[in-house]
């Protein structure tokens, strides 16, 4: 354990687990017999962790998140799969290293597995570009699922990006067109479809390869528009306010299903994924199989119809009453609001630029 | 007392006088600051008369240039936005909301209206920027989504001009959730076999760009917009070097293929009438 990474409030922990270190090596001295303390400090550890984890805020979560110990795609895929096959390669550009894919066998059926990958060291976090897809890695995914799609495979996808990449090149080869033709393909792919978010859901770059007939989250990953601390910088201006904007943001599991905008949550070992791969993996094979075996229409028109209907209903707004509906007939000087503006001013500013929103 | 004496008015015209010149207003542009009329940058399609630069205009001067004697009818003006998520930042969501009803009179960051162009039906979805910077949240995404529905619903095609910084951070994910809904609701309009321009115009980027602003059968833009995904100060501090000259101009996107072509608006009228003769008038139905 000596090795693992503790995150700030899992401080508690750390003493506890040095304490024991020490202990043990007390028992390996072999001067006392330490069994039944040992004991007691590892019921004292597992109570303690289950007590910090039972009440995480957003902001913590988000740090579980993006714990470097934390299970990615291709370990997921070694655990699930009997047989895997990586695919390369958008056939047009290049081979994207933040999006891997690929068909895979789970329990003897074929799949298609298309999932973000991050690196395990710094070299490899570099090689993976941290996650983070050019538009190749998206349309290398939109190739797969059209693969996938001839063949009648099942479309697993895995998401783990703090966003697509904000590079010169990703927008030179268009890396709106790339997500923005995922979602729309997706919407009509006529194989069933099952997104996990397994680390951090961030934004467009998540959502390219996240729209499906079922999409969970694990327990300690976020999703939404945009991270806490750009968010932080954009409406409060200044990188400090992350914690209240990742409460604000409602981007936990349990926010994102009582907003009915997920379709359910993997719970995660105690301690959380990392602590313990193999399990998690186990964990998300079963959940996997289960999600794909309730997808059941009587034809893929069915499937794809009310694939559309659920995204449909996504939004909340509310219906004013007693509304005028202008018809407006030829007037070409009618007083709009360019007009009043002018109205007030010589050197007129008219429309000013807005400030409130996201553009990463 | 003072040493001096003004031994007549300097200057006697009253500055309430002084603007009375014949057309009263003036219009200095932002791009080369040319000085004219408003009445002549109106005529001139809210361009300057000097250099071409497209003002940045609302949804009514749109659909004035767009529809067939300027008249339309406007649809789902009843919508308003919610703050489920009772979003605080600096300030709460509810009161930037308020302070964009009353300073802008408009509903939200889309206006949709449908006409007539060259006699064939057209829905036109047009994004306010001025309603918090044109983001999308989900009054944007549902009156979208509606927008499609009449248009298959009254065999019409459809524009969408849009004109956004990006997602509604105010309505976090479910602003998030709009882009999969309106790219989704847009394949029935294509399985409908009805036309989608998008007009991208200045500025179109993050999720708007990232979902229906680039999927249209045409897309097209106006001179100059400023189109992308990630902000350019993002992208700047991502490579940590300077962008080079004309990034992410309309201009470079045309030359990148993402644009059919781009489209001064003084001709955007006759060849979104041109556009939907040839879709509209030999459509063949399912």
């Amino acid at each position: 354990m000596s090795t693992t990474m503790f995150l700030d409030f899992e401080k508690p922990l750390e003493a506890l687990y040095e304490q024991l270190e020490k202990l043990k090596q007390v028992g390996k001295d072999g001067e006392v017999d330490v069994t039944d303390t040992i004991h007691e400090l590892e019921e004292k550890i597992k109570a303690k962790r289950a007590e910090i984890y039972s009440n995480l805020s957003g902001w913590q979560k988000v740090q579980l998140s993006r714990h470097p110990d934390r299970p990615y795609t291709l370990f997921y895929i070694e655990q699930m799969c009997t047989n895997f096959v990586e695919l390369h390669g958008d056939r047009n550009i290049a081979d994207d290293k933040a999006i891997v894919g690929g068909l895979g066998e789970i329990d003897g059926k074929t799949y298609m597995i298309i999932g973000h990958q991050k690196g395990n060291n710094t070299k490899m976090r570099q090689y993976r570009n941290f996650g983070m897809a050019n538009p190749e890695g998206y349309r290398k995914a939109l190739r797969l699922m059209k693969m996938a799609e001839r063949f009648g495979f099942p479309v697993i996808t895995l998401i783990d990006t703090p966003g697509a990449y904000p590079g010169l090149e990703a927008e030179e080869r268009g890396q709106a067109e790339a997500i923005a033709r995922n979602l729309f393909e997706m919407a009509q792919l006529k194989v069933p479809i099952v997104c996990y978010i397994i680390g951090e859901g961030a934004s467009g770059g998540a959502i390219g390869i996240g729209l499906g007939d079922r999409v969970y989250m694990l327990e300690y990953t976020w999703y939404s528009v945009i991270s806490p601390e750009s968010c932080s910088s954009i409406l409060w201006h200044s990188w400090d306010f992350r914690e209240q904007a990742a409460d604000a943001l409602k981007l936990t599991a349990d926010d994102m299903f009582s907003n009915k905008l997920i379709d359910g949550i993997v719970r995660e070992p105690v301690g959380g994924a990392h602590g313990n791969p193999e399990l998690m993996a186990k964990i998300l094979k079963d959940h996997i199989l289960k999600a794909l075996s309730e997808i059941q229409f009587s034809s893929n028109e069915e499937m794809i119809a009310a694939r559309i209907a659920k995204y449909a209903a996504m939004g909340e707004y509310s219906i004013q009453d007693n509304i005028e509906h202008k018809d407006k007939k030829a007037n070409a000087n009618t007083e709009t609001h360019y007009n009043e503006a002018i109205a007030q001013g010589q050197e007129v500013e008219l429309y000013e630029d807005g400030d409130l929103s996201e553009d990463d | 007392m003072s040493w001096f004496k003004r031994l007549k008015e300097g200057i006697s015209t009253a500055t309430k006088n002084k603007r009375e010149t014949p057309d009263g207003i003036w219009y200095r542009c932002k791009q080369c600051k040319h000085t004219t009329t408003t009445k002549e940058v109106q005529k001139n399609f809210y361009k300057c008369v000097n250099c071409d630069y497209h003002i940045r205009i609302g949804s009514e001067e749109y659909f004035d240039i767009i529809f067939d004697d300027q008249t339309y009818e406007i649809l789902f003006a009843e919508l308003r936005s919610k703050d489920t998520l009772q979003f605080v930042d600096l300030k709460p969501y509810p009161d930037r909301l308020n302070e964009a009803y009353n300073s802008t009179k408009l509903n939200d960051a889309m206006n949709v209206g449908v006409g007539n162009v060259h006699g064939y039906p057209l829905v036109v979805a047009c994004m306010e920027f001025k309603f918090i910077g044109g983001s999308m949240g989900s009054v944007v995404g549902e009156k979208i989504s509606k927008a499609i529905d009449f248009a298959i619903e009254n065999e019409a095609g459809l524009l969408i001009i849009s004109k956004s910084g990006g997602a509604r951070m105010m309505e976090a994910a479910f602003s998030l959730m709009q882009m999969a809904k309106t790219s989704a609701k847009l394949t029935l309009l294509a399985k409908a076999r009805l036309p989608y321009f998008s007009l991208c115009t200045d500025p179109t980027t993050g999720g708007v760009t990232a979902s229906y602003a680039m999927l249209g059968d045409i897309n097209m833009s106006e001179p100059g917009a400023l189109i992308g995904f990630a902000g350019p100060r993002v992208i700047k501090e991502t490579i940590k070097r300077d962008l080079p000259v004309g990034f992410q101009t309309a201009e470079f996107l045309f030359e990148k293929g993402f644009l059919d072509f781009i489209v001064n608006r003084k001709d955007l009228r006759h060849k979104l009438g041109t556009l939907l003769e040839l879709y509209l008038k030999n459509r063949v139905r399912q």
